[in-house]
């Protein structure tokens, strides 16, 4: 088989990096926040985990649209951006964390409020009556526990990352290197008709994607099992 | 009572329903057309003014050329093919998706530096003095303006020192969204695309690259379609010739 050109590579690379820091930004983000969606009494929270789902259902251009117009130099990327002498986020990889932050939000979040409300008061209150503090029961006991959801959702927001495509398209630019992800170098081939590459990549993304659901599936059904 | 609300409410539907399929049924023939993305404000006006004088209606589909010949060639349901260059129609021809006999040059496309802050672009210094992050260009390879951007920097010996500042749209609508958005400060684009737009402008001369040569073809699909023959018909005419013109393309010297 004739070998790929380096351009496929520099994509493969690109796109792992972006799927890796955001999913690990995602855990950061996401677990603090599945944590106050499964515990807080008040009544807007819904609300809240309301917005989280949004992308869910919003079409990526809507999304897209609005990180064009936030990430540039009317919005408040345009700001951030000015920090260090540019004007706007989107074409860097700087606006592409953001931009799959919010993309694959409900992907993480999702997992790890479950996992947190399957394990119910009883081992909070427990540990409280051993004296641990809240944050020692959070960190010794709720989050061993949510062990399953966390992995579940690192794994989807990964997954969905690296599947991503309509948001990338419109805030980034295609820039080899630093924007144009796998996904994106995928339409190019379709675009200019080398179905070689189309085909190879779009086989590589199936093989990836099946072995991520079946990953996630297993991984399901033996957290289920530890947990009976 | 709920059951008789229900009742009217399903007949008022279905009422709405009819009249609006007995309205489509009543309407002169239609035809599908793939316009690529340059084009579009010129042939959404085309499109009205073909309604106005034959009574059909054309549906129009907006994109990269690169994209409408992938998609023309695995069967896409369009009729008539508006390319922003001549390679692809020809091509098609070639490969019998379309009408040999059919294929015409009916714009010849102009590049031009824009940015939408007034006095950014002054001339060809503003590409030398590069005093801008981001040049957004459309995909080189996909979209004929893209490829004449490319060759308008080399030809200026400028494509490797601005290459670090160029992002590319998938399309050059979308070259010229990363502009309209201030996300890039200067694009080059159609001509076409800002006209009657505010900011500043250089008209990139002819002599830095190859002629836009824009060429329609009659996909094979349309061939039996009277609305796809008067659309192509249409478009060989004075009408559609003064729009083309208007919108900042230049005529080829016969249809």
């Amino acid at each position: 088989m004739q070998g790929l050109s380096p351009d496929v590579w520099i994509a493969v690379r690109l796109t792992l990096e972006l799927a890796l820091l955001t999913t690990a930004l995602l855990l950061l983000l996401g677990t603090p926040l599945a944590w106050w969606l499964a515990r807080s009494r008040v009544r807007w929270k819904e609300g809240v985990a309301a917005v989280v789902a949004m992308p869910l259902v919003l079409p990526p251009t809507v999304l897209g649209f609005y990180l064009l117009i936030a990430l540039g130099p009317d919005g408040p990327g345009g700001a951030i951006a000015g920090l260090w002498g540019a004007r706007t986020l989107a074409f860097s990889f700087a606006g592409l964390v953001i931009g799959s932050i919010v993309y694959s939000l409900p992907f993480v979040v999702q997992p790890i409020r479950n996992a947190f409300e399957a394990m119910g008061e009883r081992p909070l209150e427990v540990a409280a009556t051993l004296r641990a503090s809240p944050a020692q029961a959070f960190w010794r006991v709720a989050l061993p526990l949510a062990r399953p959801g966390l992995i579940t959702g690192a794994v989807l927001g990964f997954a969905h990352t690296v599947g991503e495509f309509g948001v990338v398209l419109m805030i980034g630019g295609a820039v080899p290197g630093k924007t144009k992800v796998l996904s994106v170098a995928i339409y190019d081939y379709v675009e200019t008709s080398r179905w070689r590459e189309a085909g190879l990549l779009s086989a590589g993304m199936v093989v990836f994607s099946f072995v991520v659901i079946l990953a996630t599936i297993l991984l399901g059904r033996r957290a289920a099992r530890a947990g009976s | 009572m709920r059951i008789r609300r229900l009742a009217f409410v399903a007949a008022a539907l279905g009422a709405t329903w009819a009249a609006a399929w007995g309205a489509s049924a009543a309407r002169a023939a239609e035809t599908h057309v793939a316009v690529a993305a340059n084009f579009t404000e010129a042939a959404r006006e085309i499109a009205v003014a073909f309604k106005a004088g034959t009574g059909h209606d054309a549906v129009l589909s907006f994109g990269a050329s690169g994209q409408f010949y992938a998609q023309i060639v695995q069967a896409a349901p369009f009729e008539v093919f508006l390319s922003a260059d001549d390679e692809r129609p020809r091509k098609l021809a070639e490969e019998g998706l379309g009408v040999a006999s059919q294929r015409f040059t009916y714009a010849i496309g102009k590049l031009v530096l824009w940015s939408r802050s007034a006095g950014l672009v002054t001339g060809e210094e503003t590409l030398r003095e590069a005093k801008f992050d981001k040049l957004s260009i459309a995909n080189p390879v996909g979209a004929p303006y893209g490829a004449a951007a490319i060759e308008t920097m080399k030809k200026l010996g400028l494509h490797d020192a601005l290459k670090p500042k160029i992002v590319e749209g998938a399309s050059i609508a979308q070259a010229f969204q990363f502009v309209e958005t201030g996300n890039a400060e200067v694009g080059l684009v159609a001509l076409a695309q800002i006209v009657g737009k505010q900011g500043s402008r250089w008209l990139v001369p002819q002599s830095l690259y190859a002629p836009i040569r824009q060429d329609a073809i009659l996909l094979k699909r349309g061939e039996g379609n009277p609305a796809a023959l008067a659309f192509v018909a249409f478009l060989k005419g004075p009408q559609a010739r003064a729009i083309v013109e208007k919108y900042g393309y230049a005529l080829d010297g016969a249809p």
